[in-house]
């Protein structure tokens, strides 16, 4: 095992899906001669050169398309969109062209793309800078949607996505960039299909993804000594969503509480309550909690940005309220 | 303004409000002034009549929150406590619910369960029950000794926490500590931890108040025949509250010579054992002292009953930011009350004001922990 940052974990993946394959390339802003906004790709324009460590003009829709075109033509694009909140200039080739050529061609073509971008509030980048929008694209048939909390997921699941015949869209939450963590030095690509339990217990199911996973993880921590054993999952895979373990979680501890940053109408926690409402109703034993981002523009104001998070002490909140333990 | 009466009701029960609605007209000693809703909702009930005066801060509708109507006749039970109860033959009308609203929760089906095992019989109170399912499976032997086991607890808690009021003259002192250097301390150690192996700030409590304990040390002993024999060894004894009820305080050895990372180990391993029932018979006879944190259930201040034959109790309240004056300004600190319950047979208030004194100073610097 090694001790290694998020950011760097994503870097081991970039270079090892580069050394591997030579139709990947790595394109984006600022990924080249910058290293990349959160410095992913620092040192790898040195190592593998300028025809596949490709600085682009700031248009995200360019690029973006360029993507699905050269995925089309063979390649293995990896597209870096700086963060989710420049990612909406992309939506039409996402929406209209990555997730529905497959579709649109009888099968005849298939779109081998991955996008990588960073997503998340908590770091006082004020309302343009701080979406949480993975719920989003979530909603959207033909991508995959992958949300790595963990350095070994922030690794193994770009090499995995690489092997996907169609677009898979990963969100590297900015909060987690500095994160260290333990993981296999030669881990490889990981398992995209399932939610993981990150802790076992019988109390309450947390439900979680991303940047929220830690919080919920201090909260249970906590909670665990006011005597509430919570089991806490992290979705990792926002699409296809893997209801079997959360409702397996759910008809053991009977409650359920989903943690999401993103505002709370049409949040992706919304979509987990129901699911949870149409898979479990009859073993629910109090209503469906959500804990999510206040509906406002992030602020800027780091007591205002904190107040409009999920926080660890909001979680314990609101899972007490649930336990009816006041 | 102390009192006001009421002029007239703008709204009748039934009637629908939202926030910002005038829904009553009030006047006080100065003007008549109307009073305006902050919340929306249907009005359920008028409390206070016109004509009457009555002090600031009565009741005077009461109103359901829209969406919270409750159909009259209609159970509030959870639908998992529902299929329970069809599992268990308990009629859902004859449960008393504990939740929000009398909500019916799988609890307290359980309970009502439970009860009519117990019992043997097929009524509970008045209301008749079908007799149980003939399948034993539902409620497996172990609940039941587990509400024996709880009651056993509760007759031990009962007869040592009666002979510590009756035959120790608590003395109390408290004190409230500035958490600002430990807490950034703590955050800057953690900051590179991942979750599972961080440090809590309890650690950093039980470890002040063994190191502590050195300076005073007759606060770390136990009562034998008539008199105290002080303990060479510090162990802190921390209370776990248990899931079903009640409490137990096992030691945690040698406290004052573990690391922090020790301690947080051994405290964890310590919390999981004792909701596990797995606790060894030494660490619940050997403490030296016990240590009680109600932070987490909001409580500021803790006014602990010691347990014997232990001579002291340390107690500590929530953290939360206060303001503090620190060189003439006021400042935003977290802040904590440290309270010590001791026995005034054995330590005086000098001595027990001195041990907060240390623990207070401990947490200033806590890279000496």
């Amino acid at each position: 095992m090694i001790k290694i940052t998020y950011r760097e974990a994503v870097r081991a993946g970039l270079r090892e899906a580069l050394k591997s394959d030579p139709r990947v390339f790595l394109m984006g802003e600022d990924v080249g001669r910058y290293g990349g906004a959160y410095a992913c790709s620092r040192g790898l324009l040195e190592e593998f050169g300028p025809e596949r460590i490709r600085d682009t003009p700031l248009s995200e829709s360019t690029f973006v398309g360029a993507g699905i075109g050269a995925a089309l033509g063979g390649m293995r694009p990896i597209v870096e969109v700086m963060t989710v909140n420049f990612s909406l200039l992309a939506l039409d080739q996402i929406v209209n062209n990555a997730a529905t050529i497959r579709h649109m061609s009888g099968g005849q073509f298939s779109i081998p793309l991955v996008v990588r971008m960073a997503t998340g509030a908590g770091r006082q980048v004020a309302a343009q800078h701080s979406h949480s929008l993975e719920g989003w694209y979530a909603h959207i048939p033909g991508i995959k949607v992958l949300s790595p909390a963990t350095v070994a997921d922030a690794k193994g699941m770009l090499l995995a996505a690489l092997s996907e015949p169609d677009p898979v869209f990963l969100f590297e939450h900015a909060f987690l960039y500095p994160m260290e963590g333990e993981m296999d030095e030669h881990a490889g690509p990981v398992d995209i299909s399932k939610a993981a339990v990150r802790r076992p217990g019988q109390d309450v199911t947390l439900i979680t993804f991303g940047g929220s996973l830690w919080k919920t993880l201090e909260a249970s921590e906590r909670l665990a000594l006011t005597g509430i054993e919570a089991e806490v999952i992290d979705l990792r895979v926002l699409r296809p969503l893997d209801t079997a373990t959360i409702l397996a979680s759910v008809r053991k501890t009977h409650r359920a509480v989903i943690v999401d940053e993103a505002w709370r109408t049409g949040s992706f926690a919304a979509e987990v309550s129901a699911q949870l409402m149409e898979g479990a109703f009859y073993d629910l034993d109090g209503p469906v909690a959500r804990v999510c981002g206040a509906e406002v523009p992030i602020p800027y104001a780091k007591h205002l940005e904190d107040a409009a998070l999920p926080s660890v002490e909001g979680i314990m909140r609101t899972v007490r309220a649930l336990c009816w333990q006041s | 303004m102390s009192a006001g009466t009421l002029v007239a009701w703008l709204k009748k029960p039934g009637d629908s409000v939202k926030r910002g609605d005038i829904i009553a007209e009030v006047e006080t000693d100065k003007a008549a002034i109307e009073v305006e809703i902050f919340t929306s909702g249907v009005i359920e009930k008028l409390l206070v009549q016109p004509g009457e005066k009555v002090p600031v801060g009565t009741v005077l509708a009461i109103i359901r929150e829209e969406g919270k109507a409750v159909e009259p006749g209609r159970l509030r039970i959870s639908p998992s406590a529902k299929q329970l109860a069809a599992e268990l033959g308990v009629d859902p009308a004859s449960v008393r619910g504990t939740g929000p609203d009398g909500a019916i929760s799988r609890a307290d089906i359980e309970a009502v369960a439970r009860r009519a095992r117990d019992k043997g019989l097929e009524t509970i109170g008045e209301e008749p029950v079908r007799p149980l399912a003939p399948s034993p499976a539902p409620l497996a032997p172990a609940a039941e000794t587990a509400a024996k086991r709880q009651a056993r607890m509760r007759q031990a808690i009962a007869a040592a926490m009666a002979r510590s009021k009756r035959e120790i003259p608590h003395y109390y002192l408290s004190t409230t500590i500035d958490m600002g250097r430990a807490m950034a301390w703590l955050s800057e150690k953690n900051r590179k931890r991942p979750i599972q192996s961080r440090l809590l700030y309890g650690v950093l409590l039980i470890k002040a108040v063994a190191v502590a304990l050195r300076e005073v040390p007759e606060l770390n002993a136990v009562w034998k025949g008539n008199q105290a024999v002080q303990s060479q060894a510090i162990h802190v004894g921390v209370a776990i509250s248990l899931r079903q009820g009640g409490l137990v305080a096992p030691a945690l050895h040698d406290t004052d010579r573990q690391s922090l990372d020790q301690l947080m180990t051994n405290f964890l391993d310590l919390v999981k054992r004792a909701r596990a029932g797995s606790l060894r018979s030494s660490e619940l006879s050997d403490p030296t002292i016990t240590v009680t944190s109600l932070g987490e259930q909001g409580v500021e201040t803790v006014f602990g009953v010691i347990y014997p034959p232990q001579v002291a109790l340390v107690g500590f309240g929530k953290m939360m930011d206060r303001p503090w004056v620190a060189e003439g300004k006021i400042v935003p600190r977290p802040i904590m009350t440290a309270t010590l319950s001791a026995d005034h047979r054995v330590s005086d208030g000098h001595r027990g004001g001195l041990f907060l004194a240390a623990v207070d100073r401990l947490l200033q610097d806590p890279s000496q922990l």
